[in-house]
């Protein structure tokens, strides 16, 4: 398994790239979290909150209507859409909330493409009686004002970011910003296994919960461990979490699914390891979508999750090493899956999580009947379901 | 042939007075108005010049860089134009030293190497990267050593037990950062100002500039008492912004521009004090 070295380096991707005044946080960070996750107390109470509050652990379903349409392998689905707020943010936001309500710290801040991480940012907040305050790309705000209004429910105060693209990259920009200032006083819960160490491997620790589950969960129904694994990937955290323990059992296929956009070749996309090269985003080294010079493309996706110009680290480096093979699914592609799920299975999946179900309607179509593959279905589509009545009626009007 | 940042700082520091560090995006709104910018800048009194590098993503700086950054791209600036501008701003800047300000992934892209050769020949005695800690600059500062070019590292009141091992890697100056945050202009300057550049000052004999929400002339004078030099950015770039924002003249705004330099400068010199 990939433990990074030093300054959080994963091969050669990671690192701490940021101004000078965050420095000593990342350090004092770092010493929290390896002082806290061994701690009994902070462990009965991690287990305590992932169990009775966010629900896990989370079932693993045999999808069998839709595995009955593919005609292949057995379909099963990580259910992360059952958690408590709807997607497996809610598994790092626990893990940092309670960080930072061990070391004293009365206020957190958090940046939210798709509002997801926002959401679940502001529950921990509230329960742990913190205040929050999430940034969020205007256009952001626009596509998702469900999750909006959810946060400010919950008592958050929500920042529109207007600057660059107004999505998921500025807001995070901002959040930085914004930790720079306020660094003395505020945690920032960092969304994805992305930004500067120790956040990569600290977020994908507390994500790995979807893949231990789903380990002994599989061994349990099926007896044996699946012949793929399929997640998508925007920053990476759900799709971290779940590869992460299995990346030893080398007959486990891994998918990281990446958002093609419009098609790859159109350069509207946000496939940061397909279509990017290496560069230093947000504090971390890593595969980025950029121009020659080095200036940051915007990302495209129909998924304002997955709508995001980077990738984490660890994945850059599954990336180079083969562990992980990286594919692109496009918006068309995914908004059919979603169809599919919902219409086969009754369950609305995440526009992100459709990505993964896309490609594997593709892969299942080409494997046995007695093979496995596993999705790491993030989060449900509530929040998406604006969007695709959008969409819907620009497709000229529903039928239905 | 340019004098060297360090140099330039301590003939101030010599007499007495304190330098003064004027910072501007390239290419904004274009390369004329930056050449002339400097001109004027220097004729004000600028000890040496920083020529910011637009950038998509400029995280270290407030909303006034961030919007000069965002005209100077969609005028089509871009890392080739910092190089071929160099040998024009030398020219329009005399004696006095330029200092690139730029961020890690540019830089990354344009390989460490090659992009410190390139300043060099280009006329720049230094360059400032801000999300680059001394922990990831390594590979720039080696090149930035051979080719002649002084890395100027940031020092921040967090840097705490980290202000020694930052002062051994610092050449041309220390820049001291006022205050937690990004760029921007402030109401009020940290009242232990004088407490942390007293820390920095014992741990090197280089000049420490200060930078990070000064834009006035009582900053300029408060900052003076402790600091060898004052660096003023936003409150200059804003003024530069009329051309775009406004649609004012370029000359009347230059003139705008060297005449409040000039008012920075004034408490900053000896025989002003």
């Amino acid at each position: 398994m990939t433990e990074p070295g030093e300054r959080g380096r994963f091969g050669r991707f990671g690192g701490q790239y940021v101004p000078e005044t965050l420095m000593s946080a990342l350090e004092a960070l770092e010493k929290d979290y390896l002082k806290w996750k061994d701690d009994e107390r902070f462990r009965n109470d991690l287990h305590r909150f992932l169990t009775d509050y966010a629900g896990r652990p989370t079932p693993l379903y045999f999808a069998e209507r839709l595995t009955n349409h593919v005609g292949g392998a057995q379909i099963w689905l990580k259910r992360e859409d059952l958690t408590h707020t709807g997607a497996h943010k809610i598994n790092n936001t626990i893990g940092q909330g309670l960080l930072a309500h061990y070391t004293g710290k009365r206020r957190v801040i958090a940046e939210t493409g798709a509002g997801q991480h926002g959401v679940a940012t502001a529950t921990v907040a509230a329960r742990l009686g913190l205040s929050c305050t999430v940034f969020m790309g205007e256009e952001d705000i626009r596509r998702q004002a469900l999750n909006v209004f959810r946060m400010r429910l919950l008592g958050a105060e929500v920042v529109s970011v207007s600057s660059g693209t107004g999505t998921l990259k500025d807001a995070m920009n901002e959040a930085i910003r914004h930790w720079v200032e306020h660094v003395e006083d505020s945690f920032y819960v960092l969304g994805t296994v992305g930004g500067p160490h120790p956040y990569p491997v600290m977020v994908r620790n507390f994500q790995r919960v979807i893949g231990d589950e789903t380990k002994a969960q599989i061994l349990e129904k099926v007896g044996r461990l699946p012949d793929a694994i399929v997640a998508c990937v925007g920053g990476g955290s759900n799709a971290m979490g779940i590869f992460y323990p299995f990346l030893e059992d080398e007959g486990v296929r891994l998918f990281g699914v990446e958002a093609a956009g419009k098609g790859l070749s159109t350069g509207l996309h946000a496939a940061a390891l397909e279509g990017g090269e290496p560069g230093i985003l947000h504090g971390c080294f890593t595969y980025l979508l950029q121009d020659r010079y080095g200036q940051v493309k915007p990302a495209h996706s129909i998924s304002a999750g997955l709508d995001y110009p980077g990738v984490g680290p660890e994945h850059a480096y599954l990336y180079e090493t083969g562990r992980v093979k990286y594919v692109g699914v496009t918006d068309d592609q995914a908004l059919d899956a979603f169809h599919r799920l919902a219409e086969l299975e009754g369950i609305l999946p995440a526009l992100e999580s459709a990505h993964a179900v896309a490609y594997t309607l593709e892969l299942a179509r080409k494997m046995d009947p007695d093979q496995v593959v596993v999705i790491s279905l993030s989060g449900r589509g509530d929040k998406d379901v604006e969007t695709l009545m959008r969409q819907q009626s620009g497709l000229g009007g529903d039928s239905k | 042939m340019s004098t060297s940042l360090q140099v330039a700082l301590e003939r101030r520091r010599r007499g007495g007075e304190t330098g003064f560090i004027p910072f501007i995006t390239a290419g904004d709104p274009t390369m004329e108005v930056t050449v002339e910018a400097v001109r004027r800048l220097v004729r004000a009194g600028a000890d040496a010049v920083e020529i910011g590098m637009p950038y998509s993503d400029p995280l270290a700086d407030g909303p006034t860089i961030q919007a000069a950054s965002e005209r100077a791209l969609r005028g089509g600036f871009q890392m080739p134009d910092l190089f071929r501008l160099g040998p024009i701003l030398r020219e329009a800047a005399g004696e006095v030293p330029l200092v690139a300000f730029t961020y890690a992934n540019p830089v990354y892209r344009w390989g460490w190497q090659t992009f410190a050769e390139d300043l060099a020949k280009a006329g720049y005695a230094g360059v400032i990267v801000p999300d680059l800690p001394m922990e990831e600059a390594t590979p720039l500062r080696e090149a930035a050593d051979r080719a002649g070019v002084a890395l100027v590292p940031l020092v921040a009141p967090t840097s705490h037990g980290r202000i020694e091992r930052i002062c051994r890697t610092a050449r041309g100056f220390v820049y001291a950062v006022s205050s937690t945050g990004v760029t921007g202009v402030r109401k009020r300057m940290p009242e232990h100002l004088s407490r942390f550049i007293d820390d920095i000052r014992r741990c090197t004999d280089l000049p420490i500039g200060v930078g990070f929400g000064i834009g006035t002339p009582e900053a300029a004078a408060a900052v003076a008492e402790a600091a060898d030099a004052v660096i003023v950015g936003s409150a200059l770039v804003r003024i530069l912004a009329a051309i775009t924002e406004e649609g004012r003249d370029a000359g009347d705004v230059l003139d705008d521009l060297e005449t409040f330099a000039r008012t920075l400068v004034a408490p900053l010199r000896r025989a002003e004090k």
